[in-house]
């Protein structure tokens, strides 16, 4: 059997390998991106000069051959269903008997004039760093428009400001919000965040809009390159590049009005199949029909994305006669069998991400969140909030306060982790238990100072309790706790 | 593509003020080396001094405006971009001097003369001793770990761990391996170094050396010593702490690779071909010195009636090709090239002995952080071993390897905060395997 993955990021790779860990199919790899698969969110190293291109790509050329995944690179602009094949712009056909669409994600434009200037970028794909090398010669602080301004405030636009920052390119940073990321962050950690942008002296605007892109006055409407950009407070900031980083949606353009049933992304259910036979959808372009309880039917980032392939791979070859499916045990090219494993594999596995996890760095502060953190602590929730004098750290335990249920962890500047976390909040652990326990959780290098017992004295002086800190950190405790 | 060849400086990255300052050093160094090599021996007069004030400062000119923000943790900043530290103009230069300067002491000595000259009257006062090119070497040796290890702290000084093990190593290096073996020499006592073992420090265990050092009673004690670091401190010492409280706390030429080659630690090769060449080198390095420091002394018990002089030869072969030419010439000389752990990773004996303990008997190991992974390379990329951390990490498994030196600057540089170096007695037959991964669905599907 042919199974073809049309992309090559975390998800349609991922895909990849595990279908081969699992069976003998043939497998092609489709992309138009690049030949190899690297690490998106590693480019801004790149660009920073910590890595090359070639750094950022976790398998080397010989693996690809080594585990018989074959790779294509061609731009894919038409599926037909009915005859199960991919037709490239420049006219060749794959053929396939199973499909994984991954084609990830494109940044959001949202129709303002200009936004298809040359020098107008988002931050996504191999092609927009390619850019974004590109103009950064014209960029610094001596000239006149020789800022970056980005518009739209998440993850990637803080990438970018840190990237051009690392350049010495002078950077405007328009935020819709009050704060940095505070749509997703608690108050504390979102003015956190904001107070760290400002101290690297990236112009932070706040509460501000793009209106529209302008070039210069000789060249007609929408042609040439990015002169200036004009807030919705009227205010015109000359500059010689624009990232537009207002989020990102499933890159699937060429596949609505197909008979493939799409939404905003390729609906899937939860075996990540979609309507039609045969064809599944992964990663960022995959709309789940009926999410986990509490989950975005759209989650664009780097484990579900890994999750997904897996799960994908589990199901594809779900349905098919067991001899078909190699023994587990037996698989030759993999390191060391996966230990307790039924040796073929009966019944489809359904897509459940678990407890929630994500992590990014804003600039110098490292973020880590586990479970249930909302910008507003619900009614039925208290939380404790520690943070470090330095305003560089910081640790938040949300819990139920009826029933003492732990249901997240946030931090920056301090690393957890993430198994005991997750434990925690699974078991529903309560508070108290959690607390004098604190230290298991701590993940921080050795000889950094621990911080629970000053979370232990918060909680203390809400509650009027007096509880002690009993286990400080330790791999070994862990191992216990895990393990018991 | 061509736009990502980042390996090409970018001039905007160098400061007028560095470019004045590699100009004073290159300009001092040429003459340095001018007149060493014309006169063979450098004049002592106040224009040689004024050469080597020149070299600092230009050395400090160019350091000061490093492209690296100060304030903030921009670890590794640009070093894909310049020249020195990516294989480009700069970077050869050095590499091709370091290699020059490695050939003169080892084999011809006599083109330092006019160094050892210059360092005479700093020997007579310390160690009551002319000056030879091995004090010249370790006086050099010395300074660069002080001044890079400062260097070093500065910039990873938001890290507890990397200030005390540098503070550390520091230590060692101007303590056990310049202040006190000078000591011992201006109290007429053999010149004893006590951090370096048999068998990195190949001659320690010979009949030769047993047959001087035992005169002295201070002699005798270090020979014995030197083997029950071997044999017993080692697997003891690595079992709680992994190999890391010698390699990167205690050996010099970890000093040196930590503080002097720490802007050239990513050019270590990753590659799997890299790992199997590494494995047979270390361990057959290790193999011959054990054979030839058996033989030594089997030729000795046997009234040298059984070899006659080939063990002496097998002694040369070892002191030339290992001694010399792979920790010397290529294991500092390629620094540049190669990065700083040529030596260490591919022929250093005493790392393959700590290795294998690390590997098969020990607490240690680097702990992945569940699922947090996004395979970004940081880790790998900065791993002066060319140990793929990545690989591990991105499976939330283990990192056990018997090269690693436990610098923990992966964990350092790890934007997600996925790697920590840690013990424990619990699990460590099982120390690799995937157990602790984080499960998709509880049942049965384990993350990758």
């Amino acid at each position: 059997m042919h199974i073809v993955i049309l992309g090559n990021g975390i998800s349609g790779v991922t895909c990849a390998r595990f279908l081969r860990k699992l069976s003998d199919h043939d497998i092609t790899i489709v992309s138009d991106e690049s030949d190899e698969f690297f690490s998106r969110t590693a480019l801004m190293y790149v660009y920073m000069g910590h890595m090359r291109l070639r750094d950022t790509m976790p398998y080397e050329p010989w693996f690809w051959e080594k585990n018989r995944i074959q790779r294509v690179r061609a731009r894919v602009e038409r599926i037909d269903f009915q005859q199960k094949k991919l037709l490239s712009t420049e006219g060749n056909s794959i053929g396939y008997d199973k499909l994984v669409i991954a084609l990830g994600s494109q940044s959001n434009k949202f129709g303002w004039p200009g936004q298809d200037l040359d020098g107008v970028h988002g931050l996504y794909h191999l092609q927009d760093l390619e850019a974004m090398e590109r103009h950064s010669a014209g960029l610094s602080a001596d000239k006149a428009g020789g800022r970056a301004a980005i518009v739209g405030g998440g993850l990637i636009g803080i990438e970018m400001a840190e990237m051009f920052h690392s350049r010495k390119i002078p950077v405007t940073f328009l935020v819709r919000e009050k704060a940095f990321w505070n749509n997703i962050l608690p108050e504390e950690e979102a003015e956190m965040v904001t107070r760290h942008i400002k101290e690297h002296h990236i112009d932070l605007r706040l509460e501000t809009e793009l209106k529209e892109i302008l070039s210069y006055n000789a060249l007609p409407e929408g042609k040439g390159t990015c002169a200036a950009i004009v807030t919705n407070k009227g205010e015109t900031i000359p500059c010689g590049f624009v990232g537009l980083t207002v989020g990102v949606s499933p890159n699937i353009g060429f596949l609505k009005n197909t008979a493939l049933e799409t939404n905003k992304g390729v609906l899937v259910d939860e075996h990540l199949q979609t309507n039609l036979p045969d064809v599944f959808a992964i990663g960022d372009c995959a709309e789940l029909r009926e999410p986990q309880n509490g989950r975005r039917s759209i989650e664009a980032i780097w484990y579900t994305g890994r999750m997904m392939g897996e799960t994908a791979a589990y199901n594809l070859i779900a349905d098919l006669e067991p001899q078909a499916q190699r023994s587990i045990a037996n698989r030759p090219t993999f390191g060391k069998p996966m230990a307790g494993k039924k040796s073929k594999i009966e019944n489809r596995k359904s897509y459940r991400p678990g407890i929630w996890f994500n992590s990014a760095k804003f600039f110098d502060i490292e973020y880590q969140v586990y479970g249930d953190i909302r910008t507003q602590v619900p009614d039925i929730q208290s939380t404790l909030y520690w943070e470090h004098p330095n305003g560089k750290k910081s640790i938040r335990i949300n819990y139920e306060h009826e029933s003492g249920k732990v249901v997240g962890f946030n931090l920056m500047g301090v690393r957890y982790r993430h198994e005991v976390c997750t434990q925690w909040i699974q078991e529903g652990a309560p508070i108290e238990t959690v607390l004098q326990q604190l230290g298991l959780a701590n993940f921080d290098p050795e000889f950094s100072t621990q911080y629970e017992a000053e979370i232990v004295a918060i909680y203390n002086r809400q509650t009027g309790k007096n509880l002690i800190l009993k286990q400080r950190r330790g791999l070994s405790a862990v191992l216990e706790f895990l393990t018991h | 593509m061509k736009s990502l060849s980042l390996a090409t400086p970018n001039p905007m990255l160098t400061t007028p003020v560095q470019k004045l300052g590699l100009a004073l050093l290159a300009t001092s160094v040429f003459y340095i080396l001018y007149e060493g090599l014309r006169l063979k021996s450098l004049p002592a007069e106040p224009l040689t001094l004024l050469a080597f004030f020149v070299l600092i400062t230009g050395l400090w000119l160019f350091l000061r405006d490093e492209r690296i923000d100060f304030s903030k943790n921009t670890n590794s900043l640009a070093v894909w971009m310049r020249s020195l530290s990516a294989r480009g103009i700069w970077g050869w230069l050095v590499g091709i001097v370091l290699t020059e300067f490695y050939v003169c002491l080892y084999w011809v000595p006599q083109y330092m003369a006019g160094m050892i000259q210059l360092f005479d009257p700093f020997s007579q006062v310390f160690r009551h001793k002319p000056a030879d090119q091995w004090f010249v070497y370790g006086a050099f040796y010395t300074f660069f770990v002080l001044v890079m290890g400062v260097r070093f702290i500065f910039k990873y000084r938001h890290s507890r761990y990397h200030l005390v093990r540098t503070i550390s190593v520091m230590f060692f290096q101007l303590g056990f391996s310049f202040l006190i073996p000078g000591l011992l020499l201006r109290l007429q006592e053999p010149e004893l170094y006590f951090t370096y073992f048999w068998p990195l420090a190949y001659s320690n265990a010979t009949p030769d050396t047993w047959s001087w050092q035992s005169q002295t009673s201070i002699g005798a004690w270090f020979f014995f010593f030197g083997l029950a670091m071997f044999f017993v401190g080692t697997p003891i010492l690595t079992y709680f702490f992994g190999k890391r409280w010698y390699c990167s706390w205690v050996c010099g030429c970890g000093g040196l690779a930590e503080t002097a080659g720490d802007p050239f630690r990513h050019l270590s090769d990753k590659s799997l071909k890299a790992w199997k060449i590494e494995r047979w080198m270390i361990h057959s390095v290790l193999v011959f010195v054990v054979a030839m420091t058996a033989l030594l002394w089997i030729n000795v018990v046997t009234g040298r009636g059984l070899l006659g002089s080939a063990s002496e030869g097998f002694y040369k072969t070892y002191s030339f090709l290992i001694g010399a030419a792979f920790s010397g010439v290529v294991g500092v000389g390629f620094y540049p090239l190669m990065g700083s752990r040529v030596w260490c990773r591919f022929g250093c004996p005493m790392a393959a002995w700590l290795g294998l303990w690390q590997k098969k008997a020990s607490k240690f190991r680097i702990t992945s952080n569940g699922g947090q992974c996004i395979s970004c390379g940081n880790c790998s990329t900065h791993c002066e071993m060319g140990i793929d951390v990545r690989a591990y990490a991105q499976q939330g498994q283990d990192v056990v390897r018997s090269s690693c030196v436990g610098c923990g600057i992966c964990a350092t540089v790890c934007p997600r905060g996925v790697l920590r170096l840690e013990g424990s007695d619990k699990d460590i037959p099982e120390r690799t395997t995937q157990k602790r991964t984080v499960h998709i669905k509880l049942e049965d599907v384990k993350m990758l």
